[in-house]
């Protein structure tokens, strides 16, 4: 990526353009699979074959003999520790003598061509004794279940108790719950390119979430100080939480460093597949106690995720899924039980809405479920249940900024509906489209509601911090800033964000965002909706820092205090224009660099799951409309409006693109995307089989944006990015479960689901 | 093998060419023209979508030597010397592009539907971009440069 540079004014609350926009309209933007360098060469893997098999052998002595190749690697070349993970160091980066998942990396090539690279894959001789695969994980936990890992298979269980242990109800609704495995699908594959310096270190351009967590374990599994392994974000197309884990970093890496040669990665789709982690799949069991009039007394939750073959950050889902899986509603007396497990399925980690997702398809039928039975409104039973400031969760943390969830639900209500459907339609309006499966007979229209809450940021205990670098210097008689954070823009809008930030505190109109790159520290991770948050709370920081420090040396040189900067003018108390920036700098630049951290969280207690967990939370409601074909079992989404509170909008396009996104990801998991998974073996490793939402599957969306500011934040902003992801498939299963009148306890809701 | 042929009015050449290589390969490997993406090579996301002799096609499912004697267009032969083409405003100006890996071929595909139908409704709208997968913006602020571009 190269450095960007935009004129066009806009500070926070303005929607500037993106400044890589042109870039990406012009095919000039550099994502990480295009790039090139001389003398490159290119690296495959080759990957298990087998979801849980003993290595005894590996021979690589044809791939070898074949013209073209320059290196075939085992772990045997690995010169540190064959061991990765986000969470627990418990994955060889290159397999040993166990696989544990079909797809698992075993042997790389690096050749001339990426075809000559693949034949020589296929002729690595690899000597598997396939062994009994555990792909069940409700039971993994059994005391006969093969073993995963040595320790077992347990990842992580967290319980929270909280008021009764013995709670009763007049009225007591319960359902089990199952959500299939949902796959980030970013567009852009897994690719980079690893550049040797020739001197023992190496550059790696590669597209991810976390430059520096990924420099951590290149360095720790090619033994390599971080001086010598410099990373450097490419350009990423999305992400999603599928590029928080390693893909081809290390093996481009160690490739590179073998060969001595540029080494270039790309996965092709179907390797993507099985290149990065997936949602967890979910098993939910749900009990809620309520008054004859629907206010809730208890509620018990069960929740299994399946973690597959190593943990990823299944621990932190854990998290999530225990301490928010109860949605965001007032509950006096709470039993949760949330454990991930180990099995031999593919690995499962990040996924935006990261372990809320799962739990509010539960939470939300079954508080559908509890209105049908008291015979209140299901809009009116979520307000009437919903979280307000001065509220305390189910951890008993306090919720100390705005909860508007009755508003948000009140307010999808109140959005315009779609007309009802009169005389003869467009058949690309129904469902199955243009396949003209059907006129409008056997069609029936639904309605349903969800709300949901999600965590912004870092949880329990975990420092989460952002740091950037600002510069300010006089350029060709203007003032210029320059941000650099290692942050990472993935479509998201964040390079957008930082120069708004920039603008609105030091009032210069032009700033150049610096490449994304590890000589800056950390940017913590583009992940749990909190880089505007931390990485803007950090660039807000920096640039305090620099004013503070013009203003000082403009105070020395001037004799007066108490000024203020505004853009290239130093101005007094009474606003008379003391001096130019450009008198006060001459030739120099003020460059300032903060590390910035959001206020601490806690661990919470391990026997009853209390404590403060969250740094803030998020909330937002959804509305969807649906027309089923109830004779086929073919569903189109009509309608999917949503109100969502999100503090204050930096950027308030962008804000609603983030919310039109999450909401298709959402919708998806509801009707159609599942990494099908028989045996240990994925199904459908390809856009022919795995379906994301087309153009012609979106319904139109209205959007209403709440900025109810969060004291505690910077700007007092809200993470946007994962709340429309959890309640939006919710409120699309509901409307299914209107319309057809069937229960519907799994997604995704498959047309066999409601025809039989 | 050796191919020649015209990518966005320009003679280009490349030797060596092995006979498997898509054009989408050779485009961006050989020619320098990594602006088509390839996000599926198997032709259902749309993002390697060029012109061929004034036809869109996936340039993952065209072999390069098919390509031999023709006329491409791509993403990078949008824009002239006034500047980009109307439809690459729009999407800027919208919002429709996020991490932008999508966009190449949503604006081949939609400056192909405005070249047939200047004045689409929005249900031709969705139909012509149908073979176009986008996983950041759930589609609104596309439409809403289709529309833009529309009335340019």
């Amino acid at each position: 990526m190269t450095s960007t540079e935009t004129p066009t004014a806009g500070r926070i609350g303005d929607s500037p353009l993106r400044p890589d926009g042109t870039l990406k309209v012009t095919g000039e933007f550099a994502y990480s699979s295009d790039l090139w360098h001389d003398d490159m060469c290119w690296g495959v893997t080759l990957r298990s074959p087998h979801p849980h098999a003993r290595i005894h052998g590996i021979d690589i002595s044809a791939a070898l003999a074949l013209p073209g190749v320059y290196a075939v690697l085992t772990h045997e070349d690995v010169p540190g520790l064959n061991r990765v993970g986000l969470e627990h160091l418990d994955q060889p980066a290159l397999a040993e003598d166990v696989v544990r998942y079909q797809g698992e990396a075993v042997a790389l090539v690096a050749a001339d061509h990426p075809e000559t690279a693949r034949r020589a894959a296929k002729r690595i001789v690899v000597d598997y004794e396939v062994l009994p695969a555990l792909t069940d994980p409700r039971h993994a936990l059994d005391d006969d279940a093969p073993h995963v890992h040595p320790d077992g298979n347990l990842v992580r269980a967290m319980k929270i108790r909280r008021g009764d242990p013995e709670p009763t109800a007049p009225v007591v609704v319960a359902l089990d719950f199952e959500v299939g495995m949902q796959d980030q699908a970013f567009l852009g594959p897994e690719s980079g390119l690893a550049v040797p310096d020739g001197e023992g270190g190496l550059d790696l351009y590669v597209a991810t979430q976390w430059l520096h967590v990924d420099q951590q374990q290149v360095c720790r599994v090619l033994d390599l100080t971080p001086d010598r392994a410099r990373l450097h974000l490419a350009g990423v197309g999305g992400a999603f939480g599928g590029r928080e884990d390693l893909s081809i970093h290390v093996h481009a890496c160690l490739l590179a460093m073998h060969t001595g040669k540029p080494v270039k990665m790309s996965y092709s789709r179907d390797e993507s597949f099985f290149g990065h982690v997936h949602r967890h799949p979910a098993w939910l069991r749900y009990e809620f106690g309520a008054s004859d009039t629907g206010e809730l007394i208890y509620a018990k939750a069960d929740i299994l995720f399946d973690g597959g073959a190593y943990a990823s950050s299944t621990t932190a889902v854990v998290g999530n899924g225990g301490t928010l899986g109860l949605g965001p509603y007032n509950i006096p007396s709470v039993s949760v039980d949330a454990r991930g497990v180990y099995t031999n399925n593919p690995p499962c980690g990040a996924m935006r809405g990261f372990g809320c997702v799962q739990a509010a398809f539960a939470h939300e039928a079954l508080m559908d479920e509890l209105a049908d039975r008291v015979g209140v409104d299901r809009v009116e039973i979520r307000a009437r249940n919903g979280m307000r400031e001065g509220d305390r969760n189910i951890t008993g943390q306090l919720i100390d900024s705005a909860a508007p969830v009755a508003e948000l639900i009140e307010i999808v209500r109140d959005l315009p509906l779609p007309a009802d459907p009169v005389g003869e339609r467009d058949i690309r309006d129904l469902p199955g489209g243009a396949a003209n499966s059907t006129h409008g007979e056997g069609v029936v229209r639904g309605i349903g509601y969800a709300v949901t809450y999600k965590n912004v940021g870092f949880s329990e205990g975990f420092d989460d911090y952002s740091t950037a670098r600002v510069r300010l210097e006089m350029t060709a008689g203007e003032p210029v800033a320059t941000v650099q954070t290692a942050a990472a823009e993935v479509g998201q809008g964040l390079i957008t964000v930082e120069q708004q930030i920039c603008r609105t505190e030091l009032g210069v109109d032009r700033v150049v965002v610096s490449p994304k790159d590890t000589s800056v520290g950390s940017g913590g991770s583009t992940s749990a909706s909190r880089q505007t948050y931390v990485t803007g709370g950090a660039v807000k920081a920096a640039c305090e820092a620099v004013r503070a420090s013009v203003l000082a040396r403009a105070a020395a040189q001037l004799g007066a205090r108490n000024l203020r900067l505004d853009g290239d003018k130093i101005i007094a108390e009474n606003g008379e224009v003391l001096a130019s920036l450009a008198d006060v700098l001459g030739d120099d630049a003020v460059d300032e660099t903060v590390e910035w951290h959001h206020r601490p969280t806690e661990e919470i207690d391990p026997e009853t799951g209390q404590g403060n967990a969250h740094v803030q939370y998020a909330f937002s409601a959804h509305r969807a409309v649906v027309d089923v074909d109830v004779e086929l079992g073919l569903v189109k989404v009509v309608a999917l409006d949503t109100a969502q509170d999100v503090g204050r909008a930096i950027n308030p396009d962008a804000v609603v693109g983030q919310i039109h996104g999450g909401s298709a990801q959402g919708m998806g998991l509801a009707l159609m995307e599942e990494i099908v998974v028989t045996d240990g073996k994925v199904r459908n490793p390809s856009f022919t089989d795995y379906l994301i939402p087309t153009i012609l599957d979106m319904p139109p969306m209205q959007v209403k944006v709440l900025e109810y500011a969060d004291p505690h934040a910077p700007y007092g902003v809200r993470g946007v990015g994962e709340p429309p992801t959890i309640s939006s498939g919710p409120a699309v299963a509901a409307a299914i479960r209107a319309a057809t009148g069937k229960a519907l306890r799994r997604v995704p809701v498959r047309p066999e689901h409601i025809t039989l | 093998m050796r191919i020649e042929l015209t990518v966005n009015g320009a003679r280009h050449e490349a030797d060596d060419v092995w006979e498997g290589e898509s054009l989408l390969y050779a485009l961006r490997e050989r020619l320098g023209l990594p602006g088509s993406k390839n996000a599926c090579e198997q032709g259902e996301c749309g993002s390697c979508t060029v012109y061929l002799d004034g036809v869109p096609v996936c340039s993952c499912l065209v072999a390069a030597g098919q390509a031999q004697g023709r006329e491409v267009t791509t993403v990078e032969g949008l824009a002239d010397d006034d500047g980009l083409d109307p439809v690459q405003r729009a999407f800027v100006e919208c919002g429709a592009v996020q991490c932008g890996f999508c966009t190449p071929g949503f604006l081949v595909s939609t400056h192909d539907l405005l070249a047939r139908n200047p004045s689409p409704s929005d249900p031709e709208i969705r139909e012509a971009l149908a073979g176009n997968l986008c996983r950041c913006t759930g589609y609104e602020k596309i439409l809403d440069a289709v529309r833009m571009a529309a009335q340019s």
